[in-house]
């Protein structure tokens, strides 16, 4: 790096449920040392919205099951130089890929959504239609890991990965010195 | 135990093996850990994972299948196989449905555990295949949740050779090969609970659910929370 300045980070969360934002806290007290290496850009830590400047790493949650996902993700890949996808539903689609193919249903979006809004025996929906207003992103057909969408530099595996992952994949990306996970840290759940 | 009949070279350690035993019994008796699948303890070999993949006298075959030769040279853990392993295991992952994080095998899933084991991180190159496979939860004590199989047969192999049953068995081919139940559904075949095709141990997936005890061991205590799948094997290792 030739400018003489903190690496900036982003992040965001598309599909995902915010619980490996959550895990960024459990890096514990070492939370301080890596605030002292880097500075916070578009981030929902933040509350910024969108990029100010170029970022070196962008760190994605969740996968994509909708337009808005796939536009802010491309978004990401444009502004940032590492992108990195952390969690179960970023790096496989995670819990909302269920909606793929576990339904066992020829249209399993649709199902899905009748089961959620119509049918199922706990909604209180009064309407008894599907949401469907104009200013709702329009849903994928599918849920897509960010892998099938834009190119993923490094993955954190885990639902929610562990503060010891995380910290050890930002440390070793932030020091240029990333070769990968110790196996006994790589957890799927 | 007899006297060893003759050596075999594995990564440069020369190690004992007797007449009749394949690469991996002799590696496992040595303390190496040759990673493995499809083959299980006190079932007959079968060869069709391979994830055991080693290269014998410059030939790739399956350890688990191969018998031992005097003066064998056998290739382990070098990083063209563990890469090989680590592909294989991945094109399983992506060829079924695996979500770990809603899985009541994982942290006991032999799958995941491979996984670990790899280091299986790195953004995939292959495409999540994303069939759509049936759930059988017909029998009252056992569920089969088809979506995790990797049609390593042990289950198939269980039942036929230890239970003297036949509930399992292969249809289809290539690709399309999967593990049917012998019968319209589970619930319309032999398959008891005290079954050994149907313990815990011999599905190394969450294929084969005994009903009412998922979820009952807490995450921490499970088989691969504190260990790398094949570390017990290792553990006796002499040098």
């Amino acid at each position: 790096m030739i400018e003489d300045r903190k690496p900036r980070i982003a992040t965001v969360s598309l599909a995902g449920c915010f619980g490996c934002h959550m895990a960024l806290l459990d890096i514990d007290e070492r939370l301080m040392a890596l605030m002292k290496l880097v500075e916070f850009d578009r981030s929902p830590l933040t509350d910024i919205k969108t990029f100010t400047r170029r970022c070196d790493i962008g760190i994605i949650e969740g996968g994509c099951c909708n337009e808005e996902n796939v536009e802010v993700l491309r978004e990401f890949r444009r502004h940032c130089d590492v992108l990195v996808a952390i969690g179960q539903c970023a790096i496989m689609g995670g819990l909302p890929a269920m909606r793929n193919a576990i339904m066992h249903s020829d249209a399993a979006l649709r199902e899905c959504l009748e089961e959620a809004y119509i049918t199922g025996p706990y909604i209180r929906n009064t309407g008894h239609a599907i949401p469907n207003d104009p200013a709702l992103p329009l849903l994928l057909d599918k849920v897509y890991p960010c892998s099938d969408v834009v190119e993923i530099d490094h993955q954190i595996p885990g639902c929610a990965p562990s503060g010891d992952i995380i910290f050890a994949a930002l440390t070793g990306l932030l020091s240029g010195k990333f070769r990968g996970f110790d196996p006994h840290l790589i957890r799927f759940d | 135990m007899s006297e060893p009949a003759f050596h075999i070279t594995i990564d440069g350690v020369q190690i004992a093996a007797r007449p009749g035993q394949t690469i991996m019994e002799a590696a496992d008796e040595a303390g190496i850990y040759i990673p493995r699948l499809c083959d299980h303890e006190g079932l007959r070999h079968q060869g069709s994972c391979r994830v055991c993949t080693v290269k014998a006298g410059g030939r790739s075959v399956s350890a688990c299948t191969q018998p031992a030769a005097p003066g064998l040279v056998v290739e382990n853990e070098t990083p063209h196989m563990v890469k090989l392993r680590r592909d294989l295991v991945e094109m399983l992952f992506h060829e079924g449905n695996h979500l770990c994080p809603i899985c009541e095998a994982s942290g006991n899933c032999e799958l995941q555990a491979m996984a670990y084991r790899l280091g299986l991180t790195a953004p995939s190159r292959f495409p999540f295949l994303q069939p759509t496979r049936p759930l059988d939860a017909s029998h009252p004590d056992i569920a089969l949740d088809t979506n995790r199989c990797i049609t390593c047969g042990r289950c198939i192999r269980a039942s036929q050779d230890v239970d003297h049953k036949g509930v399992f068995g292969y249809v289809g081919r290539g690709i399309h090969r999967r593990v049917a139940v012998n019968g319209p559904d589970l619930a319309h075949t032999d398959a008891a609970i005290t079954d050994h095709a149907i313990s815990a141990e011999v599905c190394p997936v969450g294929c084969i659910i005994r009903k009412r005890v998922g979820f009952r061991i807490p995450i921490g205590e499970r088989e691969f929370d504190a260990a790398l799948i094949g570390e017990e094997i290792e553990e006796h290792r002499d040098d």
